[in-house]
């Protein structure tokens, strides 16, 4: 059972200031199944992000299809998909998860997670609840929670934006490069987490550098300077 | 499943021009001016959607015609032609520029809140903070001054603006409290439609970030619409679900506010966006 499949992507940046245009993924050929979890490998510069954020429409596509094969469309070209129903999609069924933090200023670690709960609809007793349980499903120390997360290490921001993904139970994620510059023991921990994500039937895209890591999580890794998937 | 939303508020060509304009303006623009006939398009065909519950972000430069749009829409003056609509106004069906003045007065009094970037404009700064609100409540047909008090006191709570001062003047105010008393005197009716017009420009950043966690606040406890100007791309990337983009009078570019931001198409656009420190 597929729930996404890119047909022919590709994706050009047009820079006006230099009239240049600057060639990232071209002809990317992808089926991701229910469930499953591909892993995507290449050499910097490559277009492994692009892909991702083609999927998440932070970048337009140039050329090709995005299917996703959604709860609340049915299948639907995410590539041209209208941007309110985009948004409606990253509410309820996608989440994309980097290291980076989108945070509001002057808002705790546990702030920012009950805010998204409250944002779905539940009160702030409810909300505070469920945040804690996330917070500490995912880890996260409980002396972080009333921190500001401007200052959280890689690893600690990166289980900080896995538990506000988690919060609308994605049935899509997307990884870009979660295990960067975590060490050997905090990516064990990650993979713990991405093991019980699967178990939840979450179907999920990541981009990783080492292939070690992708072993007992990823079911296929896809080069994407071949275009292929790797034996 | 599919979404057959109605928009809070569409506009529609939106043209407000100062001078009488010529058969070639449109060819002979320098900027937003007829380079013949020195007409000024301040919006030059303006049409956009705002939809149940989200923050539509507009930036641009100064002169862009951001607030142009902005005063139009609240009534500040008469645009020269285009169309706008709201839903909790006869379903979208009737043109807001076309009704008598009383009935626009009405309309603002019950379904939009605005906030400018002056303080000045949006209160009366001899009146005291609780009177300002209970001006706008009046206004909406409301005389029970009991359940004005109440109110008052419940806004200017969620503004953080300490109850002992609601029955002094905003001009003993700071800037910050001023924009704040702004927004609860904009909220007073349970508006279904908020302008925002630069609302943390000129604020420290600690009184800004208070400012922003209001905007967030009201907008998942009321599910209002936002339409929310403002030349600060990290308040737009913070509050914006979609943004649109302005030039001169006209839009550049619109899409989702991380697209834009990530993958801005517009030579405009892309300056602005590499512009950011």
């Amino acid at each position: 059972m597929e729930i996404l499949k890119i047909n022919g992507l590709a994706k050009n940046f047009y820079l006006h200031n230099h009239g240049l245009e600057i060639k990232s993924c071209h002809n990317i050929n992808l089926i991701l199944n229910k469930g499953e979890f591909i892993g995507i490998v290449g050499p910097s510069g490559a277009g492994k992000s692009t892909v991702l954020k083609c999927i998440n429409r932070s970048y337009l596509s140039t050329h090709g299809d995005i299917f996703y094969d959604s709860e609340a469309f049915g299948w639907i070209n995410l590539a041209t998909a209208s941007e309110r129903e985009i948004l409606y999609l990253r509410n309820h069924e996608i989440g994309y998860v980097s290291q980076f933090l989108n945070v509001m200023p002057r808002t705790t670690a546990k702030e920012h997670v009950m805010n998204a709960i409250i944002d779905m609809g539940q009160n702030t007793e409810a909300a505070e609840l469920n945040a804690c349980e996330i917070l500490s499903y995912f880890r996260l120390p409980e002396n972080l929670w009333g921190i500001y997360p401007a200052t959280f290490s890689g690893g600690e921001r990166l289980r900080l934006n896995l538990a506000h993904a988690m919060i609308k139970n994605p049935r899509l994620l997307m990884l870009d490069e979660p295990t960067a510059s975590l060490d050997d023991k905090t990516k064990i921990l990650v993979k713990d987490m991405l093991i019980k994500l699967k178990d939840r039937n979450t179907s999920m895209i990541g981009i990783f550098h080492d292939i070690e890591f992708m072993e007992g999580v990823c079911d296929k890794v896809f080069n994407i300077s071949d275009g292929a998937f790797l034996s | 499943m599919s979404l057959n939303e109605t928009s809070v508020l569409s506009v529609k060509n939106l043209v407000v021009r100062y001078g009488s304009g010529c058969d070639a303006c449109q060819e002979s623009l320098e900027k937003n001016r007829c380079k013949l006939c020195g007409s000024v398009w301040a919006a030059n065909d303006i049409s956009l959607d705002v939809y149940p519950g989200e923050v539509l972000g507009i930036v641009g430069e100064s002169g862009s015609g951001k607030t142009t749009l902005m005063r139009s829409l609240y009534f500040d003056f008469q645009p020269t032609s285009g169309s706008a609509t709201l839903r909790d106004y006869k379903n979208s069906r009737k043109n807001i520029w076309d009704v008598s003045a009383a009935e626009q007065r009405l309309i603002k009094n019950t379904i939009m809140g605005m906030v400018y970037q002056s303080p000045a404009l949006g209160l009366r700064m001899d009146y005291s903070a609780a009177s300002n609100i209970a001006e706008k409540i009046i206004a909406a047909g409301s005389r029970n001054a009991g359940t004005m008090t109440k109110r008052a006191v419940e806004l200017l709570e969620a503004v953080e603006i300490m109850t002992s001062r609601m029955n002094e003047a905003p001009k003993n105010f700071s800037g910050g409290m001023q924009q704040r008393v702004q927004i609860s005197k904009a909220l007073a009716n349970n508006p279904a439609l908020l302008l925002l017009d630069e609302v943390t420009t000129g604020l420290d950043l600690s009184v800004q970030a208070k400012v922003l966690d209001l905007i967030r606040r009201i907008k998942a406890k009321y599910g209002i619409s936002i339409l929310l100007v403002s030349h600060d791309l990290a308040v737009i990337r913070m509050l914006a679900d979609r943004t649109i983009v302005m030039l001169d009078g006209k839009i550049a570019e619109s899409g989702l506010t991380d697209q834009i931001l990530e993958d801005p198409q517009h030579v405009y656009t892309q300056q602005l966006v590499h512009s950011l420190i």
